[in-house]
């Protein structure tokens, strides 16, 4: 199974997970500092900056996108509850 | 730097504590704006205030045009607008700054747009979800607003306000204004009180300390690890005044009160664990089955190295304190028996005031004794990951008696805690 190397730049942890995993699954796990609600891509909570490695991350959904959209979220931000990584490196901190 | 007297006169019959509508000075050319609410007692439905509050709201002027900074309470609308039409007309304000959008701070916003429909709106990158959803109401989405975050600017003129993005104290939204050339840092929430004194200023009003711990407890405490992030902002500024949302305006030792909330976000307690994790086993028991399930898990715990357990009849004591010992904790695991289908009372009057702390990512756990078909575990896992608990191992039931082999995978149990809290984070997506 393809894997990608996920780090939270807030508190410096680099872990390795299988393809499909939404970052929030794991920042929940190492203790990152992103905060979330509803876990279902609504509430924007956990609206968080990808440093780098954005094209590692699957297309946001239309959900996704509305709602990146209603919080003027600039280019580069996810919601961490929805972004699923592909492969790769990705680097995200809490907005 | 010499501090205006406050300028507030009261009118004939006017009870102490009521509204007279004029501005009052805080700094040259910054004004309160604000309106006292002395008749409220409950704030929130979570805070009660022996003293009412304040709204407090601030216009900043500069040579090129003035700055509002926060509203009032829709109620406390005419207050708010009086007094700011005592010191600049509409068509001056070029800014409104909302360092934090709850309704107690924007209720006057949707007015304030319609009649300064130039301002531009400056608000923190977490803030234009919320603002959408409560204007949405009132039709008046701002003409112009844009997202700040720290290190932006706003120039009014010889008069420049910075902003400092902190988050979480206490909504997403939240923010800090700071203007540089006075020193003053409108903190928004931070800071403030519930405490309604018509003489305003910190070194004029009566005792508020309490006040000021109080509403650090409930609101801030949650928060513990966002407060202690934002104080690396304001910390290293050169302040004279810090005046927040609610309550005193902070003229006299401003610094003392930032260093009070130094204090509050450090950890409470001294913890003589070390560099080991901390395990903390609660249990209630009415006849001995959970209480044996609970030294079991202790008993499973401590053969690892590196966690020190400590375990509770939480039949014993308030949950207040228990409270306390979990803030500090690395993770707990909460033993129940099962009645009537469900867990007993002090398990979810414990559960029901751990949202005063900040909780999120610690390790969670529940375990019991049972009659007949043991709801309590499940239930109380639930209730733990809604808390945003970690729950990496499943909990543990036991029907009536628990026998030496079930003894001993409550051990195993415990042993298992224990592995999760010292497994290294970066382990942990594996692991768990």
């Amino acid at each position: 199974m393809p894997k990608a190397k996920v780090t939270f730049a807030d508190v410096g942890v680099t872990l390795t997970v299988p393809a499909g995993t939404r970052l929030i699954e794991v920042s929940e796990k190492v203790g990152a500092g992103i905060t979330y609600g509803c876990r279902e891509g609504e509430c924007g909570t956990c609206l968080t900056k990808v440093i780098s490695g954005g094209e590692n991350l699957a297309a946001p959904s239309v959900l996704e996108d509305q709602v990146l959209k209603d919080s003027f979220a600039p280019r580069g931000h996810r919601l961490a509850c929805q972004a699923q990584v592909l492969g790769g490196d990705i680097v995200v901190k809490p907005v | 730097m010499a501090m205006p007297e406050p300028i507030i006169a009261r009118r004939r019959n006017e009870p102490m504590g009521s509204n007279t509508n004029r501005a009052i000075e805080i700094a040259p050319g910054v004004h309160w704006v604000g309106a006292f609410d002395p008749d409220l007692r409950s704030f929130d439905l979570i805070l009660r205030t022996a003293n009412g509050t304040s709204y407090n709201a601030y216009a900043v002027r500069g040579e090129q045009g003035v700055a509002v900074i926060d509203t009032v309470k829709e109620n406390f609308a005419g207050d708010f607008f009086a007094r700011l039409e005592s010191v600049c007309d509409y068509a001056e304000i070029t800014t409104v700054v909302v360092n934090h959008l709850e309704p107690d701070h924007s209720g006057a916003l949707p007015e304030l747009l319609r009649r300064a429909p130039q301002a531009q709106v400056c608000l923190s990158i977490r803030a234009p979800l919320m603002l959408k959803a409560l204007l949405r109401a009132a039709d008046t989405l701002p003409r112009g607003f844009k997202t700040v975050t720290t290190g932006d600017r706003v120039d009014l003129g010889g008069r420049t306000l910075g902003f400092l993005h902190t988050p979480y104290l206490h909504w997403p939204d939240t923010q800090c204004t700071y203007l540089g050339e006075l020193g003053i840092l409108f903190s928004g929430d931070v800071f403030g009180c519930h405490f309604c004194d018509t003489r305003l200023f910190n070194d004029k009003v009566g005792d508020f300390r309490f006040s000021f711990e109080y509403y650090y407890a409930h609101i801030m405490r949650p928060f513990r690890t966002h407060v202690a992030r934002a104080l690396d902002l304001i910390e290293p500024l050169d302040l004279s005044i810090v005046a927040p949302a609610h309550g005193p305006v902070l003229r006299h030792g401003p610094r003392d009160y930032i260093k009070r909330y130094r204090e509050l976000a450090t950890p409470r307690l001294t913890n003589e664990a070390g560099g080991e994790k901390t395990l903390l086993v609660f249990y209630l028991s009415a006849y001995g089955n959970t209480r044996r399930m609970a030294e079991a898990v202790r008993t499973g715990a401590e053969t690892l190295t590196g966690v020190r357990v400590s375990l509770y009849d939480l039949e014993g004591v308030e949950p207040a304190s228990f409270v306390d010992l979990i803030e500090e904790a690395d993770g707990f695991a909460l033993g129940s028996p099962t009645i009537n289908g469900d867990g007993v009372k002090p398990v979810w009057d414990l559960l029901s005031s751990l949202t005063a702390i900040d909780i999120a990512g610690k390790l969670g756990a529940a375990f019991g004794s049972y009659g007949w078909s043991g709801e309590a575990v499940e239930m109380i896992e639930h209730r733990l990951r809604g808390l945003k608990f970690r729950v990496p191992i499943a909990g543990l039931k036991v029907k009536l008696t628990p026998t030496s082999s079930e003894l001993k995978q409550c051990q195993v149990f415990g042993r298992q805690l224990a592995d999760a809290l010292i497994t290294p984070a970066s382990q942990r997506f594996n692991a768990d």
